[in-house]
């Protein structure tokens, strides 16, 4: 139970309804963007498309990104549990996963513009970079609040018994993580079938 | 100090305020799952799986997305409110962008 308790009349954390309806909300962004990317598949301007995606090299990225999330729900566990040093190892295991993973979008992108593919380089290109470069802005923000987290628990300002806090931070980071989860299947593998086929 | 462990607390505590969250060993069989699930669909870019490459990938998707939300996420432990906004969100962002979608199809094929 957490040390102060913020009920709504519902009995429910109204920080944690807070974020949920946030959360939800956030599905319409995305799927706007997704929306954008599937109708722009084959608009390429004669320039490159999803063939140029590494599948390799995005399926380790993803990989970590959903390994951060074990990482991040270790990292509440043990808040509930009052192990506060074991909770602040977890919480950077999660920041750190989530620096690769986003190191590996700028080298994506990186090798991407050398070969050609940049923002204003076809309907198909914008609609990639700003799907893929809206979810790692979304990764970006997890991280720097990650790390305030872990310098709040550092100073004693969050303690044993707000385990609340550390539980909100893991939403956001979890919703991060399925989003990728779609992502992943329906930006990079789907399309591939296609090629290769 | 931060750090303190309170040792009297955990058995309760294991499970946050309503005691059914699963363990960190129950977490990480979780994730040995997630982990499999994602090999899986992997596979689709290496091995050829015809006609049945596309459903595998979405229903791959839909449990780690279920998955993810159910337990890391603690939906299946949490009032089902929470469950309702982020699912109601979810197929009302399904429901709108496939008929924007749709309108576009229908216009390019006239």
């Amino acid at each position: 139970m957490s040390v102060a308790t913020h009920e709504t009349s519902m009995g429910l954390d109204h920080r944690k309804l807070a974020m949920w309806i946030f959360l939800a909300s956030e599905f319409l962004f995305f799927g706007a963007f997704v929306s954008a990317y599937l109708l722009y598949l084959d608009t390429t301007n004669r320039g490159p498309g999803v063939e140029i995606f590494d599948i390799p090299f995005t399926s380790v990225s993803s990989f970590v990104l959903l390994m951060s999330s074990l990482t991040m729900v270790l990292a509440h566990n043990s808040h509930v549990r009052g192990d506060m040093r074991g909770m602040r190892l977890w919480i950077l295991a999660t920041a750190g996963q989530g620096m690769v993973f986003l190191g590996g979008q700028v080298y994506e992108f990186t090798v991407f513009f050398r070969e050609g593919l940049d923002l204003t380089q076809s309907p198909f290109a914008s609609s990639f970079f700003f799907l893929t470069g809206f979810h790692g802005a979304h990764v970006f923000i997890g991280v720097l609040i990650l790390l305030g987290l872990y310098s709040l628990s550092l100073t004693g300002k969050v303690k044993v018994g707000q385990d609340v806090k550390t539980e909100m931070v893991g939403l956001y980071w979890h919703f991060v993580d399925i989003i990728w989860v779609i992502i992943f299947t329906v930006v990079y593998l789907i399309p591939e079938l296609r090629v290769g086929g | 100090m931060a750090d303190t462990t309170q040792a009297g607390a955990p058995a309760e505590a294991e499970g946050g305020a309503d005691g059914h969250h699963p363990t960190q060993q129950e977490y990480i069989r979780i994730a040995v799952v997630l982990a499999i699930l994602t090999a899986l669909e992997v596979s689709t870019y290496y091995f050829e799986f015809g006609r049945a490459a596309l459903p595998l990938l979405i229903v791959l998707m839909a449990i780690k997305f279920v998955m993810v939300a159910g337990f890391f996420m603690h939906l299946r432990f949490d009032t089902k409110l929470f469950g309702r906004f982020l699912y109601t969100g979810l197929a009302w962002a399904v429901v709108l962008y496939t008929l924007t979608l749709l309108v576009f199809v229908v216009d390019a094929n006239q």
